[in-house]
């Protein structure tokens, strides 16, 4: 009796001991199955064609091309690769400009009829239309309709996933968004970090170390989203009136948010890194004649680098990740940041932002997913850089 | 032969020190200022809007006046849902590592795997939790949808703290317990578990207080914009605090008029947060003197 429940028990334990590998192998599985369902999303719209005269012999367009055709910027097909003739944009909501109710039918049931008579009339026409209107209309010549190129998105620099009626998921403007603010966040962090841990483990007498060390503990339990909340509340207006921005909400916004966020990471592996440099090392050096601060940069700094190291990626990770203060404070432009100063826009604050909106299965969604993806990648990585380092810090003690 | 220094040389360099010193000091002080200046401008502010009508009421006119009592039973919903997840299977998990895991790789392995989960951004969890949770296995935007998201965000914590609190017993237990004639599952049940306890205690509370300010993983598995009614059944959708204090920050008809409300949102979960960090350390305390004191 008591063996068969020491059995059980080892079996339970056994199954749960391997709970996070599975929760990893499914975050992995589903994250990718949505992701690259992206790929097989049409250019256009599922359920619409575009539609040209028969004349016109323009085959492809990409998503980037129809876009400007249909925001105007591009006016005549000899940009495309066409003949020389005009662009004439044409919605189905055009067509109650040239028909009547009556004409259409009470149900739209002549709109297919009507739609192909404005094709023909119209060489230069892109008539974007649902599918089944055009069912069985003759000699339309329509744009072929390719999957979504993964060049596309990944080199993609611009993010218009509700654009109509081709939705652009370049995934630049994002990836450039998120690496701007935590570079300059890190940046911001570094140097307050460093100064902060070398004073806690070597400088500090004990009173002050008790003092500063639960304080900057309880920083690292505070929400993100009282972060954002005090970001928005105070650094948003104090950077506006500083640099007389139009909007205060900037990547710098964000950077200072996050510098704030990522700082009690770096001290406290920092000064425990530091803080297990051994005794006999620092009396060896200050035995020699060193003063306290040359022990400090030629021997504990030296001795306690990679946990040092690990300390600063560790907080680029959080700074990379972290989603809502971000996103009260970046101001959400999906465009390429020129300046830190500008609006815009990282990975997790876009996911946050749109996933809402997105309906579910549908290329905008699958687009999220797909930076959830990359995002699970970029801190899998950071993961694996820390280990690395941490691991070899084993090797030299 | 004595060494001869030079004493200017000694002068420069203990000048250098000093100045080093010195301004590690002034930017340590800066930060410290930053920090008491957060908190201090949230509390501030925060406790003036404070009071029990706050605390016990619904909000009412389009979330610009009234209270916040659905946003915190909420999130306390969240909290224990979370914990019923994560703490049996992390403590499992943890004492699996210590006691049973051939040591070397598989340990190695399940421990690189628990730092990855703990790695993995909170929106990440999200994500995850819409389409698993949600989607999936069909829960809808409801409180086990979201208490198992954010049961996943705190199983690394819980498994990391059994490990360590299993790691620091000393061997000699185990050896008597199994002297004894007791089994493996006996020792780890009547002997291990209680020495741990306070350690896995100090840990669970820890991710809970994390659990209560996280608002990514909530945002599409469960966090109802405004509810009037407090949830019913765990298939129900629920309010949380730091969804509400990002809803009310950020979007709303009347920004000034829901101002206030913010602070005292983050008012109450700041104060959460202090409660969770002092239990914490005190639950330790208390029961290291006591094993002191033995």
């Amino acid at each position: 009796m008591k063996r068969l429940i020491d059995n059980i028990a080892r079996y339970v334990l056994t199954v749960s001991g391997f709970t996070t590998s599975v929760v990893i192998l499914l975050i992995i599985g589903f994250l990718f199955k949505e992701a690259v369902g992206l790929f097989n999303n049409p250019i256009v719209e599922d359920g619409y064609v575009l539609a040209l005269n028969k004349e016109n012999d323009v085959k492809r367009l990409s998503a980037q091309q129809i876009k400007n055709i249909f925001d105007e910027e591009i006016t005549n097909w000899k940009e495309v690769g066409g003949k020389d003739m005009p662009i004439t944009v044409f919605r189905l909501e055009d067509l109650d400009k040239h028909y009547t109710e009556a004409e259409l039918g009470a149900e739209y049931e002549y709109a297919g009829d009507k739609i192909a008579e404005q094709v023909h009339q119209t060489p230069g026409i892109v008539a974007y239309v649902p599918d089944v209107l055009m069912k069985g209309q003759k000699d339309i010549h329509y744009i072929e309709n390719q999957d979504i190129p993964v060049k596309d998105v990944l080199l993609g620099n611009e993010w218009f996933p509700t654009a109509t009626p081709s939705p652009i998921f370049g995934i630049l403007p994002l990836i450039s968004g998120t690496l701007w603010v935590s570079f300059f966040a890190i940046l911001i962090a570094l140097p307050f970090g460093l100064a902060i841990s070398i004073y806690l483990a070597e400088v500090a007498n004990e009173k002050t170390r008790k003092f500063l060390k639960p304080i900057i503990e309880l920083l690292n339990g505070i929400p993100s989203v009282v972060y954002g909340f005090f970001g928005l509340a105070v650094i948003v207006p104090f950077l506006q009136q500083t640099f007389n921005l139009p909007v205060g909400e900037s990547g710098l916004a964000g950077s200072l948010v996050l510098a704030i966020m990522a700082l009690p990471t770096i001290i406290t592996v920092g000064e425990d890194a530091m803080r297990s440099c051994p005794r006999s090392m620092r009396e060896a050096s200050l035995a020699l004649g060193a003063t306290q601060w040359q022990t400090i940069y030629k021997v504990v700094i030296p001795f306690s680098i990679s946990g040092i190291t690990s300390g600063i990626v560790l907080g680029i990770g959080r700074a990379i990740g972290e989603t809502m203060a971000v996103l009260m404070v970046t101001g959400n432009a999906a465009v390429m940041p020129h300046s830190i100063l500008e609006p815009l826009r990282t990975i997790p604050a876009t996911i946050a932002a749109e996933l809402g909106e997105a309906p579910a299965g549908g290329a905008h969604y699958q687009s999220l997913f797909l930076l959830g993806v990359i995002l699970f990648f970029i801190t899998l990585i950071i993961n694996s850089c820390v280990e690395i380092v941490s691991s070899r810090n084993k090797f030299k003690k | 032969m004595a060494v001869e220094i030079d004493p200017s040389y000694m002068k420069h360099k203990k000048g250098i020190q000093k100045g080093m010193f010195t301004c590690f000091r002034i930017l340590s002080y800066f930060i410290a200022a930053v920090l008491f200046y957060i908190l201090g401008f949230i509390i501030v502010k925060g406790i003036s809007v404070i009071n029990w009508d706050f605390l016990t009421q619904a909000p009412t006119d389009g979330m610009t006046k009234g209270g916040i009592l659905p946003a915190i039973v909420g999130t306390f919903y969240l909290m224990i849902g979370s914990a019923v997840f994560s703490f049996p299977v992390g403590v499992m998990s943890g004492i699996y590592m210590n006691e049973y895991a051939p040591k070397g790789k598989m340990v190695n392995f399940i421990r690189t795997m628990t730092n990855n989960l703990a790695g993995i951004p909170s929106i990440v969890f999200g994500l995850f939790g819409m389409a698993f949770f949600v989607n999936y296995l069909d829960f809808g935007d409801s409180i086990i949808a979201g208490s198992l998201t954010l049961g996943l965000l705190a199983l690394p914590i819980v498994i990391r703290t059994t490990e360590e609190a299993f790691k620091d017993i000393p061997n000699s237990y185990r050896e008597g317990s199994l002297a004894l004639g007791a089994t493996k599952a006996q020792t780890i049940w009547k002997v291990l578990l209680p020495m741990a306890m306070p350690r896995i205690i100090t840990g669970l509370i820890l991710s809970l207080g994390r659990v209560s300010g996280e608002t990514a993983p909530i945002l599409f598995t469960c966090a109802a914009y405004f509810l009037p009614k407090l949830p019913e059944s765990i298939f129900d959708q629920c309010m949380a605090l730091p969804y509400h204090l990002y809803v009310i920050a950020t979007s709303g008809t009347d920004i000034e008029a829901q101002t206030p409300i913010a602070y005292g949102t983050a008012f109450v979960l700041i104060v959460i947060v202090l409660i969770m960090n002092l239990l914490a350390n005190n639950i330790r305390k208390y029961f290291e003197n006591k094993l002191k004191s033995k």
